[in-house]
């Protein structure tokens, strides 16, 4: 008895639930229900379907890689029954689940957030090293502050006088 | 070689279907269509193909009926002999004769024909041989039809005749017609033969098998046979007279002694007398039947005598066997087939006697000294009395002996079965003969399946371990996300900050545009020295404006700038006037109330063909062609064709190129 993995959505197949179809190759695809059955016969590829847990892999939308996906690892030789092992195997399966969950929750939480703390820190080198494009280096000595030099705009009394005649 | 199965041979057709069959045949299996205007070879190899075809299958169908019938001198003479009877031998080769000439005549016609056929020179001809060839063949087996029809009537004949092994244990079955020989036969084997009460009911052979010490026995049941002179016989006791003659058989000559025949015993001693030197070399038996209805006893002394006169025939060949003159047991017998009284005797005494005999022959034969040769039973011979058992030691009977004991003592999964409810109520433990680390897992119920998972997938013997280090590295990942998200929550810039990073985007955006700008014009743009700089970028203005915005102090620069280029003559157009307001090196006061104070005359704008230094052109010439071609370039084209602005002429009202044709969509009401 085990659960397999559906082959379009990836999610588990319980037994006596969904459909498995033995291609001539004698490769062997199972479905957890109809929907994706018909998506399969409809040749979609469930990398290109949204709500696929291939498609949201692909795109980063789920964790891909992490170390808590090497405890479950499938095991073609059967290891002789005991009992210490059994038990803690199944206390740690709990622990397992827990902390994977909390990673996937995380790294979704973190793509949520959006860029801001990137761009946080791109402004933050952009200014401490551009700032010369708008402050001469011997201002910025004397005044550190980043308050942008005024423009000075020389006006000569001749020309001042001169408008006023007109 | 057709032993005795005739049942093989393939249908012969009639004549019309004959032709029928290998017409359509030519029809459907060559090419069929040909047309006057193809190469004349293609025409001639055409209707070559088609006569050589028919020719062919003509061929193959007559061979295969020549080959398939039996040829009478191949066959056993048995076999050879009753086709004689019945279909005579000269008729039959006849026929067969004809059909070979048949053939042979096919295959000539084709010949001559397709030799013709190579000099036809046009499809008619060519076509009109191809059908005298293919009319002729026709022809020539419509001529044989008859001899067909008689070879299909054999063929069926031929299939019906029983399957008589020649060469096996034949029991023959003989006598007048009428005293009981079928019913025997019906008696002793599975047979059917029909039994009723006139004469000839039998009309030809049959053939039964009985058994009689592990070997089987061929009965043949013949027609009765009448006496007369061999040369007035049918063909039905024809039949009967081949089997005797030729089957190596043991014969039961089957005498009425009731007479209820309709012939006496006197009739049917003399037809014994007749046919007696057929029995040469058979074991005989006199059989006489129906003695329900008149024993062996009871008859006249006449009859007696013709009996034992028959009896003594029939001794003689026991004798010519090698059998003593005083056995007579199995010679002379009576039964009868109503009370089934005698029959299994006469039948057992016939198959000894044909045993017997068929054993001396094989003994006399060379054949079996080879066999004999083969083989020997040694039988030592015994030296004395004493008795010699086979040896068996002790242990291995002692052990042969515990072991029927043990395997009645030890218990097996069945007992247990039966001990505890039997099959439906108790089901065996299957974990009982487990091997694990500690016996008291044996009845433990894994897990299969947890939230989820399969249990199987996580199973690892140092997986608290690996626990221990996964839950380690999430502590450390969990301080590190700690100070990220302090970090990136703290963040937020002040709006100096931002106006400044403004500022910074604005100008590197500019720098980005204008050297874009740059390269793409870098080919068509004239390329300048500096002091003619038409579109003034490098004034001194400029750079103290550009100083200034940076914060810094541009006055000394710019008095440096100045003063290293205030000796320069200054150039400018011949046709400028002195009131030059723009002059941009000239700031003394003086010169500005000096210009003042002259009377203004009118500004004037740049003539066209002024060259401007910093354009990049040679001299006014050149600058006043560059002008035109721009002017010209921009001109509209004259694509209505008008030939002023008043020209309001439409050379054609309703083009029809504008006003025909279907549209792929919309309407045509409005063109």
């Amino acid at each position: 008895m085990r659960i397999e993995k559906c082959w379009f959505c990836s999610s588990a197949v319980y037994p006596g639930h969904g459909i498995q179809f033995v291609r001539n190759d004698a490769k062997i695809f199972r479905f957890c229900r109809s929907k994706c059955h018909k998506n399969f016969k409809m040749k979609r590829n469930p990398r290109k379907v949204k709500w696929t847990k291939a498609y949201r892999r692909l795109h980063g939308k789920d964790m891909t890689q992490d170390s808590t996906f090497e405890f479950e690892r499938r095991r073609n030789r059967p290891e002789r029954y005991d009992r210490n092992v059994t038990e803690n195997t199944l206390k740690a399966i709990k622990t397992i689940d827990k902390v994977r969950s909390r990673r996937e929750s995380k790294h979704i939480e973190r793509r949520k957030k959006g860029k801001k703390g990137q761009q946080m820190r791109e402004a933050v080198k952009e200014l401490e090293q551009s700032i010369s494009l708008v402050k001469a280096p011997a201002i910025l000595r004397e005044d550190p502050s980043l308050t942008l030099p005024k423009i000075m705009v020389k006006v000569s009394q001749a020309q001042e006088s001169q408008r006023m005649e007109e | 070689m057709v032993q005795y199965n005739f049942k093989k041979i393939t249908v012969v057709p009639n004549g019309k279907d004959f032709v029928d069959i290998i017409l359509s045949r030519t029809q459907r299996k060559t090419p069929t269509v040909v047309h006057k205007g193809y190469a004349i070879s293609r025409l001639r190899q055409f209707y070559m193909r088609k006569v050589k075809y028919t020719q062919q299958n003509f061929h193959e169908k007559l061979s295969t009926i020549i080959d398939e019938f039996p040829r009478l001198d191949d066959i056993h003479p048995f076999y050879g002999d009753l086709l004689h009877v019945l279909y005579n031998k000269d008729h039959y080769k006849l026929a067969l004769g004809q059909i070979n000439t048949a053939r042979n005549l096919i295959s000539k016609i084709a010949k001559d024909y397709v030799k013709l056929l190579k000099y036809g020179d046009s499809l008619y001809r060519c076509k009109c041989l191809k059908v005298a060839a293919l009319g002729r063949m026709c022809t020539v087996i419509k001529r044989i039809a008859p001899s067909l029809a008689y070879l299909e009537q054999i063929r069926q004949h031929m299939a019906r005749l029983p399957s008589i092994d020649p060469n096996t244990r034949t029991i023959l079955i003989c006598g007048y017609p009428n005293v009981g020989k079928s019913s025997f036969i019906n008696k002793i084997t599975r047979a059917d033969v029909d039994v009723q009460p006139y004469a000839f009911t039998t009309k030809s052979l049959f053939v039964g098998h009985t058994d009689y010490k592990y070997l089987r026995y061929q009965v043949i049941d013949t027609p009765g046979i009448l006496d007369r002179p061999f040369e007035d016989r049918n063909i039905i006791e024809m039949c009967s007279i081949t089997a005797l003659a030729h089957l190596r058989a043991a014969v039961l000559f089957f005498l009425d002694i009731s007479g209820s025949c309709g012939y006496s015993i006197a009739q049917q001693a003399a037809l014994f007398h007749s046919i007696k030197s057929l029995f040469l070399n058979k074991p005989l038996i006199i059989v006489c039947n129906k003695t329900d209805l008149q024993s062996l006893e009871g008859i006249s002394e006449e009859d007696k005598m013709l009996v034992m006169e028959m009896k003594a025939e029939a001794m003689k060949t026991v004798i010519g066997q090698g059998g003593e003159p005083t056995d007579d047991v199995g010679v002379l017998l009576t039964m009868s087939t109503l009370t089934e009284e005698g029959v299994i005797a006469v039948k057992n005494a016939a198959c000894e006697r044909l045993l017997d005999q068929r054993v001396e022959l094989k003994m006399k034969s060379k054949k079996i000294n080879d066999c004999l040769n083969r083989f020997h039973v040694a039988i030592p011979k015994p030296r004395d009395q004493k008795e010699r058992p086979p040896c068996i030691p002790q242990a291995v009977l002692e052990a042969k002996a515990k072991e029927a004991a043990e395997k009645e003592k030890r218990k097996t999964e069945r007992d247990l079965e039966d001990e505890n409810g039997g099959a439906g109520v108790y089901s065996a433990s299957l974990k009982k003969n487990y091997i694990l680390a500690n016996d008291e897992w044996k009845e433990d119920i894994m897990p299969e399946i947890m939230d989820g998972h399969n249990v199987y997938d996580f199973i690892d013997p140092d997986i608290l371990h690996r626990l221990e280090e996964l839950e380690q590295e999430d502590g450390l990942r969990q301080a590190e996300e700690d100070d990220d998200d302090f970090e990136i929550d703290g963040k937020e810039l002040t709006p100096e900050e931002q106006k400044a990073l403004a500022e910074i985007r604005k100008k590197k955006s500019l720098l980005i545009q204008q050297h874009r700008v740059k390269k793409s014009t870098a080919e068509s743009r004239p390329i300048v020295p500096r002091k003619f700089d038409k579109d003034r970028r490098f004034t001194t203005e400029r750079m103290g404006r550009q100083l200034s915005s940076l914060g810094l102090d541009p006055t000394l620069a710019i008095n440096r700038a100045r003063s290293q280029s205030r000796g320069r003559k200054r150039e400018r157009s011949p046709d400028r006037g002195a009131d030059d307001v723009m002059d941009m090196d000239v700031d003394t006061p003086n010169k500005k109330l000096r210009i003042r104070s002259r009377s203004r005359s009118r500004s004037k704008s740049r003539p066209p063909g002024e060259v401007v230094p910093g354009e990049g052109f040679k001299d006014s010439t050149q600058k006043i062609k560059a002008v035109k071609l721009a002017k010209k370039s921009a001109n509209k084209r004259n694509k209505d064709a008008r030939r002023g602005e008043a020209d309001r002429v439409i050379p054609t009202l309703k083009p029809k190129h504008l006003f025909s044709g279907k549209r792929s969509t919309g309407k045509t009401d409005r063109r």
